[in-house]
Formats: C-alpha cells, sequence, structure tokens
C-alpha cells in the first residue's frame, strides 16, 4: 500500500513537473522571439516559433492517440482524419474571415468557389463567420464521427488489426473525397491563403506567439483531460480492456460504452491539435487524411513510450525534431532513419523513450530477452 | 460534297492499286480490252461512252486506273504507237506515266500526244461505273471499303450497282455491308415503296451497333409514321441491346479490377490470413516485383533483344525467388520476435516498407520506369461490342492461374499441410514434430512471393515508381479483411465482388466516389461480419 502511494506520488510529482516545463516554454518561447533582439543567440525567429507550435500540436495529437492506444488497446490508423477535420474546421473560419480580401474580392465565397463558378455557399459553409460556431465544430465534428464509427465498430466488436485497418480505410476514404472539388472543400489545394484569426494578422510575430501559447495550453489541458481520465476508476476499466477485453466483459462492465466514451474524447483532442495546426502551417489540404500520416503519428507515440501520455509528447517532439533536421542536412536519410525507428523501436524499446529514461525494460533488457530467445530456440533443435 | 468524297475515295483506292503491287505492264494488254480501247479516241461522246460502258465491264486491273483517269481528264494517248497514259502538265510538255504503276515513263511534246476529252454526262456516267467497279472489285478489302462508304453516304445513285454487287458477292461480311448500305439508302429513300422501306429498317435492326442505331434513330422524324414508328422502336430495341453490351462490359472491366486485386492480395491473404501478421510491406514487396521485371528487361534489351518477348516469363520466377528471399530475412530478422502481437508487427513491417522504399528510390531514382509490354500483351480484339485487351485477360488469366498453384500448394503438398497445421495449433503441430519456425518462414516467404507475382504482372499496367506498393495497400486489405482473413477462397471473393462493385458504380458516380463508397460499404459490412465472408471458425477465431 505505501508502495504505490509511493509511485502514486512519483507520478504526481512527474506530471506536475511536465506541466510548469509547459508553462516555463509558454512563457520562455514568445519572449525569446518578441523581447530578445535579433542578433541575439537566445533569439527565436518568428518561423521557429510556428515550427515548434506545429511540433506542440502535433504532440496533442499523439497524446490523443496514446490515450487510446496505450490505455485502451485501440490501434487507430486513421487518427489524422479527426485531426484534419479539426484543420478543415478552423480553415473554414479563416476562410470565412478573408472576406473581400480575396483575389477575386468576393464578399462571402472563398477564391476556389468563385474559381469553380459556383454562385453561393454550400449549406455546410454556413456559420463557419461565427467564431464560437466554428470551435464548436472543431470538436463537433470529429467527435460525431467518431460516436458513429466507434459505435457501429466496437458493438459489433470489431477489434484489434481489424479495427486499425477499417480506420486507416476510414481516413482513406476521406482523403478520396476531400480530393473531389465537388465536395466543397478546395480540392487538391485544400483551405489557404488565410489572413487573420480574431482579427489578428496571421503573418505578424505576435499572433504566431499568441497561436504558439494557445497551442501548449491545448497540450496541457488535453494532457490534465487524459491523466484525469486514466487515473480515474474508468482509466482502470480501461486498462483491464486493453489487457483482457473479454474478462472485462465477463466482470459485468460495458465495454463498448468505454471504448466509444475514449474514443470520441481522444478524436475530439485531434480535431482541437488540427485546428490549431491550420493557422500556424496557413493552409490545410486532403493530404493530411493520408494512412501514412496516420500511421507516423503511431510512431512518435511507440517511440516516446505507449500508455505515459508524458512519453507521447516527448515521442512527437523528438521524431518531428529529428525530421526537421535530417530533411534539412540530407533528404535521403530520412526516411531510412524513420524506417529504422520504427522497427528498431518495436524491436528494442518497446516502452520507448519513457521506459529507457525509467530503466525498466530499455533497450539492454530487451536484447538480453531476445537473445535468451534465440538460445532457447537453438537448444530445442539440438535436441530435435 | 459526296461525289468529292467518292473521287478522293477513289483516288486513295487507286494509289492503293499502283502501289500495291498489281503490276501489269502495257504490252500484256488484255486482247479483249485493245479493240475497246481504239474506239476511246474518237470524237463522238456516243460512240465514247459505249466503249467506256464495255471496258467497264471486263475484268482487267488496268480499267479502275484507267477510268479513273478518263474521268479527271489526264488520260492522254501517245500518237507514235496509240498507248494510253496518264499525263501531267511540265512545261510546254507532258510527262507520261504508266497508268497501273504510276511510273513516269517519259516527257513528251505537246504535238506528240494527244487528250481524250470527257464531257458532263460522261463524268457522271464513270463515276457510277466506277462506284460499281469497285463494289466488284477482285480484291476483298477494296469491295468492302466501297461498301462501307456506301454505307456511310448513303447516295441513292449507287443502288444499282450495290444491288448487282450483293447478287456476285461470295464473301458473307463483305455482302453483310452491301445489305446494309442498301437499307441504310432505301430508308432514307423518301419515294421508296413503305413495304421497302419497312424492310429496310428491319434489315439494318438486325445488323445492330451504334451506327446502325443512329441511322435509325435518324430516321424516327421521317414523314411516313410507320417507317418512323418502325425505326423509333428498331432503334429502341438496340439501344437496349447495348446496353447489355455494355453490363458485359462493365462486368468484363470488374473482373479485370477484380484480377489486379487478387493478385495484389492474394499474397496478403498467406500473411494475414493463415499467419496473422499484418504485413504493411506487402506493397513494397509488390514494389520489388515489379523493379526485377524492369531489371531483367534492362538486361534483355542490352544483352539478348530477341528474348524481349520472353522477358516476362524469365522475370516471373526471378521475381518470386528475389521477394521470396527479402521474405524470409523479413520473418527471420524482425517478424519473428513480434508473434502475438500483431499491433507491434504492423508497426515494424511499416517501418520496412519505408526502407524498402527509400532503398528502391536510391538506387533507381524516384522516377518512373520503363516497363515495356511483350508483344502478345499488347492490342486486343472484340468480342461481340466486348473490347479485350490482351494485357488485361493475360493478368485476369494469371491471377487465376497464380491462385489455383496457391491452393494446389497448401491442399496438396507436404508443406502447404504443415502451414495449415502450424495456423490451426502451432504447439500441437510442434509436438508432431513440424518445425514450426521454418514453416513461418516458408509461409512468409511464399506470401512474399507471391507479391513478387503480383508485381510482375503490375508492372504492366501500371507505373513503376517506388511508390507503386503504395497505391495497393489498402485495397488489398480491403480484399483480406472483406472477405475473410486466412481463407483463399475469400480473397478470391473480395477481390472480384470489389472489383465488379467498383466499376459498376463508377458510371453512375464517378472512380473516386465510387472507391469512396465501396469503401464505406465494406467499413459498414465489417459491422455485420466482423470476421469478413468466409470467416475462420473454431479456436483460431480467438487465437
Amino acid at each position: 500500500m505505501a508502495h504505490s502511494s509511493l509511485i502514486g506520488r512519483a507520478v504526481a510529482a512527474r506530471s506536475q513537473a511536465f506541466l510548469l516545463v509547459l508553462l516555463a516554454i509558454a512563457v520562455l518561447v514568445p519572449v525569446m522571439n518578441l523581447a530578445v533582439p535579433a542578433g541575439s543567440f537566445f533569439h527565436i525567429p518568428s518561423y521557429g516559433v510556428s515550427l515548434f507550435g506545429k511540433y506542440v500540436c502535433y504532440a496533442l495529437l499523439a497524446l490523443s492517440i496514446d490515450l487510446i492506444w496505450g490505455y485502451c488497446g485501440i490501434l487507430s490508423l486513421g487518427h489524422g482524419a479527426f485531426f484534419a477535420l479539426g484543420g478543415y474546421a478552423m480553415g473554414m473560419h479563416l476562410m470565412r474571415e478573408i472576406g473581400p480580401r480575396g483575389v477575386y474580392g468576393d464578399p462571402i465565397l472563398p477564391d476556389f468557389m468563385v474559381f469553380l463558378n459556383w454562385k453561393e455557399l454550400p449549406w455546410f459553409w454556413h456559420g463557419f463567420d461565427f467564431f464560437p460556431f466554428a470551435l464548436l465544430m472543431i470538436v463537433a465534428v470529429p467527435g460525431v464521427l467518431a460516436f458513429v464509427f466507434g459505435w457501429f465498430a466496437f458493438r459489433s466488436r470489431v477489434t484489434g488489426v481489424y479495427l486499425s485497418i477499417i480506420t486507416q480505410a476510414l481516413t482513406f476514404a476521406l482523403m478520396l473525397a476531400f480530393f473531389r472539388n465537388e465536395m466543397g472543400f478546395g480540392g487538391n489545394n485544400g483551405l489557404t491563403d488565410f489572413k487573420d484569426i480574431l482579427g489578428f494578422d496571421l503573418q505578424h510575430d505576435t499572433t504566431r506567439c499568441g497561436l504558439f501559447v494557445a497551442s501548449i495550453l491545448a497540450l496541457g489541458l488535453g494532457y490534465s483531460i487524459c491523466r484525469f481520465v486514466v487515473r480515474s476508476k474508468a482509466g482502470k476499466v480501461l486498462v483491464a480492456i486493453r489487457d483482457a477485453e473479454s474478462r472485462t466483459r465477463f466482470l459485468g462492465y460495458r465495454v463498448e460504452g468505454y471504448k466509444l466514451f475514449v474514443f470520441v474524447l481522444s478524436a475530439m483532442l485531434a480535431g482541437v491539435a488540427g485546428a490549431l495546426y491550420t493557422p500556424q502551417v496557413g493552409i490545410i489540404n486532403p493530404s493530411e487524411f493520408s494512412p501514412a500520416n496516420s500511421i507516423e503519428v503511431v510512431v512518435w507515440v511507440a517511440v516516446g513510450g505507449r500508455g505515459t501520455l508524458i512519453g507521447a509528447v516527448l515521442g512527437a517532439i523528438i521524431v518531428n525534431g529529428a525530421k526537421t533536421l535530417f530533411t534539412g542536412w540530407f533528404p535521403e536519410i530520412w526516411l531510412f532513419a524513420l524506417g529504422a525507428l520504427f522497427v528498431g523501436v518495436t524491436l528494442f524499446m518497446p516502452k520507448g523513450v519513457m521506459g529507457l529514461l525509467r530503466g525498466d525494460g530499455g533497450g539492454g533488457a530487451k536484447i538480453k530477452l531476445l537473445l535468451e530467445k534465440l538460445g532457447a530456440a537453438r537448444t530445442g533443435r539440438m535436441l530435435r | 460534297m459526296a461525289s468529292a468524297l467518292r473521287l478522293m475515295l477513289f483516288a486513295g483506292l487507286w494509289l492503293g492499286l499502283t502501289f500495291g503491287g498489281a503490276h501489269s505492264g502495257f504490252a500484256q494488254t488484255n486482247p479483249q480490252l485493245t479493240p475497246l480501247l481504239e474506239k476511246l479516241d474518237t470524237r463522238n461522246f456516243k460512240q465514247k461512252a459505249d466503249a467506256v460502258a464495255a471496258i467497264a465491264a471486263i475484268d482487267d486491273p488496268m480499267v479502275v486506273p484507267l477510268l479513273k483517269t478518263l474521268g479527271a481528264g489526264d488520260l492522254y494517248r501517245r500518237k507514235s504507237d496509240g498507248t494510253y497514259f496518264r499525263a501531267i502538265r511540265k512545261g510546254s510538255a507532258f510527262a507520261l506515266h504508266d497508268l497501273v504503276s504510276g511510273d513516269e515513263v517519259e516527257t513528251l511534246s505537246k504535238s506528240a500526244v494527244e487528250r481524250i476529252i470527257v464531257n458532263n454526262s460522261m463524268r457522271g456516267q464513270i463515276d457510277a461505273l466506277l462506284g460499281s467497279l469497285t463494289l466488284r472489285s477482285a480484291d476483298p478489302k477494296q469491295r468492302l471499303s466501297a461498301a462501307q462508304s456506301l454505307l456511310k453516304e448513303r447516295d441513292p445513285s449507287g443502288l444499282n450497282a450495290l444491288e448487282a454487287a450483293i447478287e456476285a458477292e461470295e464473301q458473307d461480311h463483305i455482302r453483310d455491308v452491301m445489305i446494309a448500305a442498301r437499307s441504310a439508302i432505301v430508308l432514307y429513300d423518301t419515294s421508296a415503296a413503305q413495304a421497302d422501306r419497312l424492310e429496310a429498317v428491319a434489315a439494318l435492326k438486325a445488323r445492330g451497333g451504334r451506327s446502325m442505331m443512329s441511322l435509325l434513330s435518324g430516321a424516327a422524324g421521317d414523314q411516313d409514321p410507320e417507317v418512323a414508328d418502325a425505326a423509333t422502336a428498331a432503334a429502341a430495341a438496340i439501344d437496349k441491346e447495348l446496353q447489355f453490351w455494355a453490363l458485359g462490359q462493365n462486368v468484363l472491366y470488374g473482373l479485370s479490377l477484380g484480377s489486379v486485386l487478387l493478385l495484389a492480395a492474394i499474397g496478403l491473404a498467406i500473411t494475414f490470413g493463415v499467419m496473422g501478421v499484418i504485413n504493411m510491406a506487402h506493397g513494397e514487396l509488390v514494389m520489388l516485383g515489379a523493379y526485377t521485371t524492369f531489371v531483367v528487361q534492362d538486361a534483355i534489351r542490352s544483352s539478348a533483344p530477341h528474348l524481349f518477348d520472353y522477358s516476362l516469363l524469365i522475370a516471373a520466377p526471378l521475381a518470386f525467388a528475389i521477394v521470396g528471399l527479402v521474405g524470409i530475412a523479413i520473418e527471420r530478422g524482425v517478424v519473428r520476435f513480434l508473434y502475438g502481437r500483431p499491433l507491434e508487427t504492423l508497426l515494424a513491417t511499416w517501418g520496412i516498407s519505408l526502407l524498402l522504399q527509400q532503398t528502391v528510390r536510391s538506387i533507381f531514382g524516384p522516377t518512373n520506369k520503363e516497363v515495356g509490354n511483350p508483344s502478345w500483351m499488347t492490342g486486343g480484339f472484340e468480342l461481340g461490342y466486348l473490347t479485350i485487351t490482351y494485357n488485361r485477360m493475360w493478368i485476369l488469366v494469371f491471377a487465376l492461374a497464380v491462385f489455383a498453384g496457391l491452393l494446389l500448394l497448401l491442399k496438396k503438398t507436404a508443406i502447404g499441410l504443415q502451414m495449415r497445421a502450424v495456423t490451426q495449433n502451432r504447439a500441437m503441430a510442434s509436438d508432431m514434430g513440424v518445425r514450426s519456425g521454418m514453416v513461418d518462414a516458408m509461409t512468409f516467404g511464399l506470401g512474399a512471393g507471391v507479391a513478387g507475382l503480383a508485381g510482375v504482372a503490375l508492372s504492366q499496367i501500371d507505373n513503376v515508381s517506388p511508390n507503386l506498393g503504395q497505391g495497393y495497400i489498402v485495397d488489398s486489405f480491403m480484399v483480406v479483411v472483406f472477405g475473410g482473413a486466412g481463407n483463399l477462397w475469400g480473397a478470391l471473393a473480395g477481390a472480384f465482388t470489389l472489383g465488379i462493385a467498383n466499376k459498376f458504380l463508377e458510371p453512375f458516380s464517378g472512380a473516386v466516389l465510387a472507391k469512396v463508397l465501396v469503401l464505406v460499404f465494406i467499413i459498414l459490412f465489417i459491422q455485420k461480419r466482423p470476421r469478413g465472408l468466409f470467416p475462420l471458425k473454431g479456436r483460431a477465431v480467438e487465437s
């Protein structure tokens, strides 16, 4: 008992430290961008702020995957879909904010609709000029899609790899659909050329810093929600479902309900991540739906350590940081590195970076295990 | 306009004749022809016309070019020996060309030759004679094209010649065109008897096809209500028939797409279905097979071009072996440490897929590679109104052959038996002396080798680039999930169902939306049958 409360205190201390670090970053980065003069060593250029902001959005997306994969065993290979839907919802608001400043100067229709010779706004674009409505849609659209999809899938007990494959099909289908001009989301080019958000110029440094701080806050809030969920009693049931779904069901828990709840929550978090991503990157297009993107997110989580929440955040930032550096230095190598990372992490670091930090189940132990297995196989063969 | 077209046609025919090698020198002029040729050289147009008519009745290769030249006013007679030539003015002199061969014979002054003049009525006579002459030419191709041009032109003046030609024609398919041409002429000749025109409608309907349908619907506005009604009804009947054929064509397209899906998915059905391993690198294994084909063709092009037609036959076993070995390496190196952890396997194999992609990109470059079709894979043929291309047909045959081969391997061979034993109960199979580790490697290698075979086939219809595999991975997983893992028949049914469904939706919704609809359908289908069309039964389900 004393032991478990010790662990509990350590975990609490760690998450507090994590939130404090986030807070420090939220203060430091804007200061280093806005207050520190441009020539200084400590100055962060504006593109750097947007870049870090992008990482933070990715971290939130990874967090949402860790919540379902790490704690409930649902491996979604289509979470990019929820991310992109959130991004599109925000993008639609930003398109409406452009107003008559577009290339064609139409007061209502976005440029691509004028270009396609559309006469009026499609019904699903109405309301997006109103920011609170857009905010609602950012969580509602991914949430509703996740609810409908999850309700069908969990009720009929589609689990494991089958679920992974159909989530992949979901995002693939959405990608194909969003590529079509007739869908009314800008087709191939997606939504871009945003001017400002809530009246603040998107190109301006303070706006960028504001978005960065908003992203950090969203990440901190998302982390707190996830932590609250996994530490609650429901969180224990989720872990039980992950480890032995049938047994949990036999114990009388409504497995479908728990799964559905956590899946929808996760999709909403992904939607928020996408919504913050769009204004900082300046574009949202259908390639965000591509299955490869969604699979990559899972690797971030695996690298960081699944089922640790903080690990997902670390993984997203480490992998994306490495990606930025690698693609800048030797673009040829990046896919090799990423591929090797996938293989290496699954084979040698099943608990990811967090496992290494904690010192349990790290690389050394895994390699020892492998060697043992090999040895056993060899002796088995000799016996025969 | 019509006669100008006809003139052009005849000019073409004439050139075809003269250059086609149908030589008969002027020296060996048909003895029947000689006296008639003498009669041409007269100022009396009546006599001349009689001579022309008599000449047209003689079967000789010279007749058509002679009449043609005469009609054009280019026929000249050499005064020295009385032979006829086509003459072209060269300054003040004339260049004489042989009528049949078209070769230039000599250049003479104006006084050494004499032009054979024709008047308007003779020109008309010659045109008509030429029409019937080509209809009765000795060359079947010429007869066919004459009949086809009549069918297109519907010139009533050709009717008599056509009747005669129909009587004389011996080849059925040419006579059919002639009859259709006659019917078309009669149908559009408002002065013809109603019974004849109705008969023409029936004849055109019997012939069928898109052009007959447009002919008939063109007559739907006829003044004679009975003819108009009959034509409308006949056009509708043909339309219905054509729709039926279009349905058949759609099924064919669907089968073709299904065979591609089957090829891409069948290896996956082994690794995923039989072993329970999610191999995300499967698409890249297909891509390796395609690149093997490219390398083989490249080697053949540079060292033994005459073997090019056999390149695929050489590439197929090579691709099977090479990609199979890559598969065994993947299984021994990575996958075997992850058995029982399907989600980790998925991630690791995805990593492998990235490695393979980048390796190929580094070696061969990111651009598409040119993989040629052997001669027996190019072109196509028509069956009824169906168009079948050879490459699609052979791929279908190949897919079914691969399927049958795999089925035999799994059901009839020792290794197949061991594979099934390990799938059903690994521990028990091990106890019985099956080396399960080796069987795992062989099974994975087999799945990979089949992916390599798929790559050989896909290199014939798709771009060979490092991204080739990615285009198939989602589709092939859909096939396996839809058909039911662990069952080759499921993959077969899944592939062809999805292929045909896709092609049937396409006309209504467009290609992209059709694909989206199929994906949505599968997602819904999985809800109803979470284990696919042909689920595994028994203990294997829970393991």
